[in-house]
């Protein structure tokens, strides 16, 4: 069987199984479509908020952004777990003890104003849709190169399988499709990685593989990766950061971002009781540390596989890298997976000292002394994780497994912001803010309208991505930990926060966000409009504009200490409110099931 | 309907402490040892390298899995012992 044939058939049966999930699924409420009736196991949760969090950035890019920063990219680690810490003590308890149906449903009651409500559903809807852009176009991605289709017609098939399942299901359907696709995209990304693990350190636990010793040289697998790279003038896979400030608060940005994405949080209105959502949030996180456990793992040896194909002579060397790094192979003999991802564009090659070698080295430093004109090779990190297999001369089956779990991580994630994305405008919009007297059946309807619209714009955006996507989820973080999760979590934290002092922090946090962000990355991300060049020489105190997020929440819960000190406390109602969320007796009757 | 209201004070006070703890611990391990602290940790080799690093790419990550699960147990436990469970 071809390898088209085999990829074909692994997909083509997620697909089905999918598809089935939608058909036995069917949402018959409002309830079942925002919260998926409110009885899901928290276990089933914990599965389906694995794979509503991790995305095609945590399945495909991450395992290249370690390889290329090492150390210095563990704050993506960090920030993307620890963030659950948060969820789990601050926020998705109480707000499961709220018992309504979205993030600005809690915010414009708690916060008794208009005003708030609509800045949440706006913040919402950018995070969310930003979010989801960056999942079609990783589907497509994984479509074009999996599937042999074009990039486009894999944007609409991707979308065409969200709408049935999406629309029709609601939260009930993505919730058992987030299931599926969690075990699709887990052993996907596990069986890879063993294998690896095993041939490079006869140990198949990647997680531990990584701190093992490397077979053929008989020293520790990162000793050897930090070697070779710096026999390349490479910096040290392990090397320490210097700004160490900037290190903290990219991650803590990470965290207060996690926290604070509406996709995520609604994920815990759909269980039973309070004490589900506590176990919940950790059960989730069992299941995402086995991608993220693996994934250093999985970055640090493909790092050194890359290496050593290029420079074979280094595997075995224990100390005479000067030599081998002298003979690197000839363009002509390059193994068949190279040529494979250099007809997507993805690899490079350029012989610039016409030797017909691959000299591939930082070409920040000067190997004029080796006979080399400039670095030669360019690969594109979010290759590491779907060319694994074939770098690791894996069968045929494990690359048709990856392509439908790159494809699952994709999905799950759209599902989910699309989920929020709709039941914001059918809910708070329509519903809360413009028509409160619609009824049952016409909010089922307007849910439904407002999902196949959501698809129609993320497919849009998918097929013309913005040059600024890859920027705008960093976006999308700063607004979530700058507006978002301050006011849910001064909500419930203190009884005397009211509405001028809520609002004004949401602003002040939004606000000083995005300006900071636009200062260096131009207003509104067009090219050229910065008003000062992005480096570390510019930045205030070397705080990066992505690391700003965690500054706007710090702002957010300041300002809003302050003015809500030298205003009226909130209504006894509100104060009330407060009380009820804080204790979890009662909360069966916020939602019946 | 004093005791009920001061019960409930006593809770959410626990409640409080308890998070406090727990965020201290998480912001130990990952700000602490992972970041900050990682020159000190850096005589403690791990597998060719130091225990900073293991504790950036994998130690935090477990330690946070410990921290949830710990905190649901505990805050169920306080559930019951202030009668303000489900």
């Amino acid at each position: 069987m071809s390898q088209f044939a085999i990829n074909l058939l692994f997909v083509g049966a997620s697909f089905a199984l999918y598809i089935g999930i939608a058909i036995w699924a069917r949402a018959g409420s409002t309830k079942d479509f925002y919260v998926a009736g409110g009885g899901v196991h928290p276990i089933t949760n914990g599965m389906a908020t694995a794979a509503d969090w991790m995305s095609a950035a945590s399945f495909i890019s991450m395992a290249g952004l370690l390889a290329s920063g090492g150390y210095a990219n563990s704050t993506f680690l960090m920030g993307w777990t620890g963030g659950f810490v948060i969820l789990a003590m601050l926020l998705a308890p109480y707000l499961r003890k709220f018992g309504k149906f979205t993030v600005p449903d809690f915010i414009g009651d708690r916060i008794y104003s208009k005003t708030a409500r609509f800045v949440a559903i706006l913040c919402l809807i950018i995070a969310s849709v930003t979010y989801v852009i960056g999942q079609m176009t990783g589907a497509g991605v994984a479509f074009s190169r999996f599937l042999e289709v074009s990039s486009t017609a894999g944007i609409w098939l991707a979308a065409l399988i969200v709408f049935l399942y999406a629309v029709f299901g609601g939260m009930k359907g993505i919730t058992y499709t987030q299931v599926a696709q969690y075990i699709v995209l887990i052993v996907a990304y596990t069986i890879p990685a063993v294998f690896i693990a095993f041939q490079l350190t006869g140990n198949p636990v990647p997680m531990f593989g990584m701190f093992s010793t490397h077979t053929e040289s008989g020293v520790p697998l990162l000793e050897k990766l930090d070697d070779v790279v710096s026999a390349l003038g490479f910096q040290d896979y392990t090397a320490d950061v210097d700004n160490k400030l900037n290190m903290v608060l990219f991650t803590l940005s990470l965290m207060v971002g996690t926290a604070g994405l509406p996709h995520v949080i609604i994920r815990f209105f759909t269980v039973p009781k309070v004490s589900d959502a506590r176990w919940s949030a950790g059960w989730a996180l069992v299941f995402i540390a086995l991608l993220y456990l693996t994934a250093p793992a999985v970055g640090s040896m493909a790092r050194l596989n890359l290496m050593t194909t290029v420079y074979p002579e280094m595997a075995g060397q224990t100390e005479n890298y000067e030599e081998a790094a002298q003979n690197p192979i000839l363009y002509e003999e390059r193994p068949e997976w190279f040529r494979t991802w250099e007809e997507t564009g993805l690899i490079t090659y350029t012989d610039a000292n016409d030797d017909g070698r691959i000299q591939f080295y930082n070409d920040a430093t000067d190997y004029a002394d080796r006979g080399w004109e400039g670095n030669e090779l360019t690969v594109n990190n979010d290759i590491l994780v779907l060319a694994n297999p074939e770098i690791a001369n894996l069968p045929g089956w494990v690359i048709g497994l990856i392509a439908a779990g790159g494809i699952a991580a994709a999905l799950s994630t759209a599902a989910g912001l699309l989920l929020a994305i709709s039941s914001a405008i059918s809910h708070d919009l329509i519903k809360t803010m413009v028509n409160p007297k619609i009824s049952e059946k016409g909010e089922m309807l307007a849910a439904r309208i407002s999902m196949a619209g959501a698809i129609l714009l993320a497919t849009y955006m998918g097929l013309n991505p913005p040059g600024f996507a890859a920027q705008t989820v960093a976006l999308a973080f700063g607004i979530a930990g700058s507006s978002l999760f301050p006011v849910l979590m001064m909500g419930i934290f203190s009884k005397r926060m009211n509405s001028s002092g809520a609002v004004a922090g949401m602003l002040a946090g939004l606000i000083c966000t995005l300006l900071y962000t636009f200062t260096f990355l131009g207003w509104f991300f067009i090219p050229g409009t910065n008003m000062l060049p992005n480096t570390p020489d510019n930045w205030f105190l070397g705080i990066s504009p992505l690391s700003f997020g965690a500054v706007g929440a710090m702002i957010n819960f300041a300002v809003a200490f302050a003015v809500s000190r030298v205003t009226a406390p909130p209504p006894q109602e509100i104060q009330d409110l407060v009380e009820s969320v804080r204790y979890p007796k009662g909360a069966g009757g916020a939602i019946s099931h | 309907m004093a005791d009920d209201k001061s019960n409930a004070a006593e809770y959410w006070k626990a409640n409080v402490r308890l998070i406090f703890g727990c965020i201290a611990a998480w912001a130990f391990v990952s700000y602490g040892c992972a970041i900050l602290f990682r020159p000190l940790l850096a005589g403690i080799p791990v597998g060719g390298t130091d225990l900073g690093f293991w504790f950036a790419q994998q130690g935090s990550i477990l330690t946070v899995i410990v921290l949830i699960f710990f905190y649901a147990w505990r805050m169920n436990a306080l559930d019951k012992k202030y009668g303000l469970g489900e």
